[in-house]
């Protein structure tokens, strides 16, 4: 028995992250430009850094319960209520986890059964369909389409569904398209969602960067509520990547249910990351409002740059990705971007790290200085020129 | 308007073209904002910040507290102006609390800064007192900090 016999099988013919691998290229080149990272830029505000340092002079560091802090299931509660205008409870409706990722990963393990399909809209998020794989069900694919605005239409969903779908996943704004769902857009398929009984796993980790309009949270809808799943967190919206710290949403059944597995694989979130959470949670909707304006005035920038060098790209409405389309250059997206690296040095995320549906672009991130992302535009620009695609 | 302020407050010398690109506007019509709010003194000035301590001329600087008496009708409008006409005075603001006035002033060293305060400041008509503090070393100032705040992003090059 060879050792990659012995090894879970799922595991082992799960696909290392195409992250991981281009970002192990670019590690070895000297001077990179890069505009690939998935995090803003901001430090985290030093209220909030500071609640934690506090917390830990004050030896506030030993387990918390379950559920997460009190305190702080009732400020991201007050905070849905007051942002998004959705009810939970402190008491029965919320788990603080580590990070969306530990959410995402014990809703999915909560819901599945062996045979089990999830309805999974791509390109997506590298870590959705690893967990599904991980969890024993089967990814069932959504091509998102860049002329509908990469957005979850009602026909693509009704032919998605079968008699095996346990849930779809809906991350809107969405990494790496920036695309959102609309109120409008929601509505078109909450009747289906309804008919079909399926769950919505809705994470909104990027709500707080939607540009044009208010972030609208399918959870808004009571016919289905009882059928959502809200994972979000403070990466995003308070810069907080490093202290992971996210929370899931859900009816109480559902969330007695995953408490299990949160409770026997993870016990709490990380004590001082929590009380950093309750000052940002409770005082933090300033830079929340400061953050986005500054990401939306990057967005126009880099959108108006991109088009005018000739990389045709529509304005993404939410997050902070531009997801422009390269295929007019004949290259695979992995082409394109591993010799932008060799002759630039500029790395972008390969559109197909995504999933197969994100073949043919790439992942532009304006979480960067004003004066990098110049500096980038400049060479992506020299890169299409010597290609002959600036025109 | 106040986004094309708050971009300027943190870097006076955006170009026309890159405020144009952030805010989504044209060039032209960011221009006449920008001529606007100059016009109308909203925008009174652009400065540079800088950090005297390194510069090879240091500057001494000192806040004072200056206390005086209100005139009739006018209140403290007149002797305001007046003290605000020194060129030594950085700033003024009438205050609440134990003085009337806060000023900043800037002179070449604590000789010069004395001397603006013993024979212009202190006998000016209306001044009855004043409290001196020399500043002795500035850590932040217009926001920008002066101390290695060694905050450098140690960000992954490339995340999902």
């Amino acid at each position: 028995m060879t050792f990659e016999d012995e090894i879970n099988q799922t595991v082992r013919y799960l696909k290392p992250s195409g992250i991981r691998r281009f970002f192990d290229i670019a590690a070895t080149r000297k001077g990179v430009i890069s505009l690939g990272v998935g995090e803003p830029d901001f430090i985290t505000p030093w209220h909030i850094r500071e609640e934690a340092i506090h917390a830990i002079e004050q030896g506030k560091t030993f387990y918390t319960g379950n559920k997460g802090l009190p305190k702080l299931r009732e400020g991201i509660c007050a905070y849905y209520k007051r942002r998004f205008h959705v009810d939970y409870d402190p008491e029965d409706n919320v788990i603080v986890t580590v990070g969306g990722s530990e959410a995402i990963d014990i809703v999915m393990r909560t819901l599945v059964q062996p045979g089990d399909e999830i309805i999974l809209p791509t390109p997506a998020y590298v870590a959705y369909a690893a967990i599904i794989e991980m969890a024993g069900a089967k990814v069932r694919e959504i091509v998102l389409k860049e002329e509908e605005g990469f957005k979850l239409t009602p026909e693509a969903l009704k032919d998605a569904l079968n008699e095996k779908t346990k849930a779809v996943i809906l991350n809107f704004p969405g990494n790496p398209t920036g695309g959102i769902m609309t109120r409008e857009d929601y509505e078109k398929i909450v009747p289906i969602l309804k008919e079909s009984g399926i769950y919505a796993i809705t994470d909104e980790i990027y709500a707080e960067l939607t540009y044009e309009q208010k972030h609208c949270s399918i959870a808004e809808f009571d016919e289905i509520k009882d059928h959502v799943i809200v994972i979000n967190g403070f990466s995003k919206a308070y810069s907080m990547t490093g202290y992971r710290v996210g929370y899931i949403l859900a009816k109480k059944e559902l969330i007695d249910m995953i408490l299990k597995i949160h409770q026997y694989t993870i016990m709490c979130a990380t004590t001082p990351c929590q009380f950093a959470a309750i000052e940002a949670v409770n005082n933090g909707d300033k830079d929340i409002e400061e953050m986005f304006v500054s990401f939306r005035q990057r967005r126009n920038y880099i959108v108006k740059e991109l088009n005018r060098i000739g990389l045709y790209t529509p304005m993404p409405q939410g997050a902070f990705y531009a997801f422009p389309s390269i295929k007019r250059t004949g290259l695979s997206s992995e082409e394109f971007c591993e010799r932008l690296l060799d002759e630039q040095s500029l790395a972008l995320v390969p559109g197909n790290a995504f999933g197969d549906a994100g073949e043919g672009f790439v992942r532009i991130s304006y979480a960067y200085s004003l004066d990098q992302i110049k500096a980038a535009i400049a060479k992506l620009e020299q890169f299409l020129k010597d290609g002959g695609w600036d025109k | 308007m106040n986004e094309l302020l708050n971009l300027l407050k943190d870097n006076a010398r955006y170009e026309v073209r890159d405020l144009a690109l952030l805010l989504n506007e044209d060039e032209e019509k960011v221009s006449e904002e920008i001529r606007k709010l100059e016009e109308d003194k909203v925008i009174a000035g652009y400065h540079t910040i800088i950090n005297w301590d390194k510069a090879e001329t240091p500057i001494s600087k000192a806040i004072i507290f200056v206390n005086c008496v209100p005139e009739r009708e006018r209140g403290y409008d007149r002797i305001a102006e007046r003290i605000s006409r020194y060129p030594e005075v950085e700033s003024l603001s009438l205050i609440s609390g134990k003085a009337e006035f806060i000023l900043k002033v800037t002179g070449k060293d604590m000789r010069e800064i004395s001397h603006f305060l013993a024979h212009k400041l202190a006998p000016t008509e209306g001044v009855n007192g004043t409290e001196t503090m020399f500043i002795l070393k500035e850590y932040k100032t217009n926001n920008a900090v002066f101390y290695n705040a060694n905050e450098e992003s140690e960000r992954l090059l490339v995340t999902p």
